[in-house]
């Protein structure tokens, strides 16, 4: 496979674009690998990527359902960000968002990370002091954080509400200026093309039905495309994680529930940073087609249908008004749901599991897209070690039975709150 | 939207209610072992298809609803009191829409 360049984009031009080639192989699976990776979207994919290019474990395959990033790759809004306050997060979303700084170039393929802003609301003089915490927190762990007064907020987004009338009056914020969005279908595709130059197999449309086991071992997995042999395997389906374990009878500290997210027709650049809204779960950006992507809370109900609810996007719609009163001529252009593991403390789980050669990649409850790049990273290394790397050793399994959670929101075990 | 049938109210939206989620675990007794603590607060079933779960009827009668519904659909198969045994055959057919 050849380097895409200026020359290269020059050279097919001319001739009229005829001879670009697949950017991944579709290969028969084999008869086993050393190394399996279930579920072929951003985590999968970054986890066979940094597998094959920092470690050596042997071959290595994806198994993927359907198509490459159709799950929750292809279903978030898109943002990036690593403005967490507490040990066992930051300093893995910060070494994420050091791999997102980096990825384009490390992938050969733009990825389209913009770092445009993430920039939180606060209404309350609470809420600016929880803040103020937060960002004195992330600058202790050498995260970027500023905190903005009204004023500020307002000369970088003079259309929020800040009139007299606001139900929720805007005190500030906190901004981390090195955060912003991706282009989710293109980090599918970059790390897809950028594992199967390092050999990767990616088989999609191979759904697993099934595990052989042998004592404490998974031996081989049974797959709608034959049986496949495995050494070590990693789970990386969040939504599905509870579909899998539970074959091998693992109760896991997860429940399943939809999230809605929705974009606009398209407008002239209006909002050029991630806003999200302080009094309710409201956060939106702009994408460089136009459409303001925007979501909310989740339904709260348990789901695996990929679709949501009708009173979710009228709560989701009243929140961004409230926030930006312009927005409510928009027209919605689509909205579509996926499909979230809820962990029981809101935070994911990364590492090993009660079964010998099985990993877990999961429960990353509203978050896991700004994760892609650092949870394939530790993941990887999880796997190729078979212990988590110290930036991933508080996300372990057995933390909810060890009374170790890692509660960021401090809502307590439940799944639907965080 | 999911029409969920409350015993005392009727059929009503689900925006009436509070999702109070899985119905299926017992509280055990205060002297239980810790991992049976364990296993009722931090673990679930989590099924894709019909789950058991109680949602509080919060904006009507506040009366705590069993619903059995399927999560791969949406679609509510059985309503009653905490203390019925649902089984999906209960419902009369036609009685409540399909939720989506």
């Amino acid at each position: 496979m050849s380097e895409y360049s200026v020359l290269r984009l020059i050279a097919n031009t001319i001739t009229g674009h005829a001879n670009w080639r697949r950017a991944w192989r579709d290969p028969e699976p084999r008869k086993s690998y050393d190394v399996i990776i279930v579920g072929g979207g951003g985590h999968g994919l970054a986890t066979a990527f940094y597998l094959a290019k920092n470690h050596r474990v042997g071959s290595i395959a994806v198994l993927e359902k359907g198509w490459l990033g159709g799950g929750n790759t292809g279903r978030n809004t898109t943002i990036v960000r690593s403005n967490y306050m507490l040990e066992g997060h930051a300093h893995f979303y910060e070494k994420s968002l050091q791999l997102w700084e980096q990825l384009s170039r490390e992938l050969n393929y733009n990825v389209m990370f913009s770092q445009r802003g993430v920039l939180n609301l606060g209404h309350s003089d609470a809420q600016m002091d929880g803040f103020a915490r937060r960002g004195n927190s992330m600058r202790l762990n050498g995260i970027d954080a500023e905190l903005l007064d009204r004023d500020q907020v307002r000369r970088r987004i003079p259309y929020l509400d800040f009139s007299d009338s606001a139900r929720f009056p805007i005190y500030g914020g906190i901004l981390q200026p090195r955060g912003g969005t991706a282009r989710h279908d293109a980090v599918a595709w970059g790390l897809a093309r950028g594992a199967d130059r390092l050999g990767v197999d990616i088989i999609q449309n191979c759904e697993v039905t099934g595990f052989k086991t042998q004592g404490n071992q998974i031996t081989a997995i049974e797959t709608t495309r034959g049986e496949i042999g495995c050494g070590k395997v990693g789970f990386a389906v969040a939504g599905n994680t509870t579909q899998l374990t539970s074959k091998l009878g693992l109760k896991m500290p997860i429940e399943s529930h939809v999230l809605q997210a929705f974009v606009t027709e398209p407008v002239k650049p209006l909002i050029d940073s991630v806003v999200t809204f302080g009094a309710s779960h409201f956060y939106i950006s702009q994408s460089d087609k136009g459409g303001l992507v925007l979501g909310g809370d989740l339904d709260f109900y348990n789901s695996y249908a990929q679709r949501g609810n009708m009173p979710t996007i009228e709560h989701v719609m009243a929140a961004g008004q409230a926030m930006i009163p312009g927005l409510s001529r928009m027209r919605i252009l689509r909205h579509w749901g996926g499909v979230m593991d809820m962990s029981m403390d809101g935070s994911p789980i990364i590492g090993t599991s009660p079964i010998d050669n099985l990993y877990l990649n999961c429960g990353w409850c509203y978050g896991g897209f700004k994760a892609t790049p650092g949870s394939g990273w530790v993941f990887a290394h999880t796997i190729a070690n078979g212990e988590p790397h110290p930036i991933n050793a508080k996300l372990t399994l057995d933390r909810f039975e060890r009374g170790k959670l890692i509660d960021e929101g401090g809502k307590g075990p439940f799944p639907g709150h965080h | 939207m999911i029409i969920i049938d409350c015993p005392y109210c009727g059929p009503r939206d689900h925006a009436e209610f509070t999702y109070v989620g899985d119905a299926a675990r017992t509280r055990p007794a205060e002297d239980a072992s810790q991992a049976t603590w364990f296993d009722y607060v931090y673990l679930r079933d989590n099924p894709r298809g019909p789950h058991l779960e109680y949602w509080q009827h919060s904006s009507g009668c506040r009366a705590m609803v069993k619903v059995l519904r399927d999560t791969s659909s949406h679609r509510v198969l059985a309503c009653g009191l905490p203390a019925d045994q649902l089984e999906a055959e209960q419902l009369e057919a036609g009685h409540l829409e399909a939720g989506q």
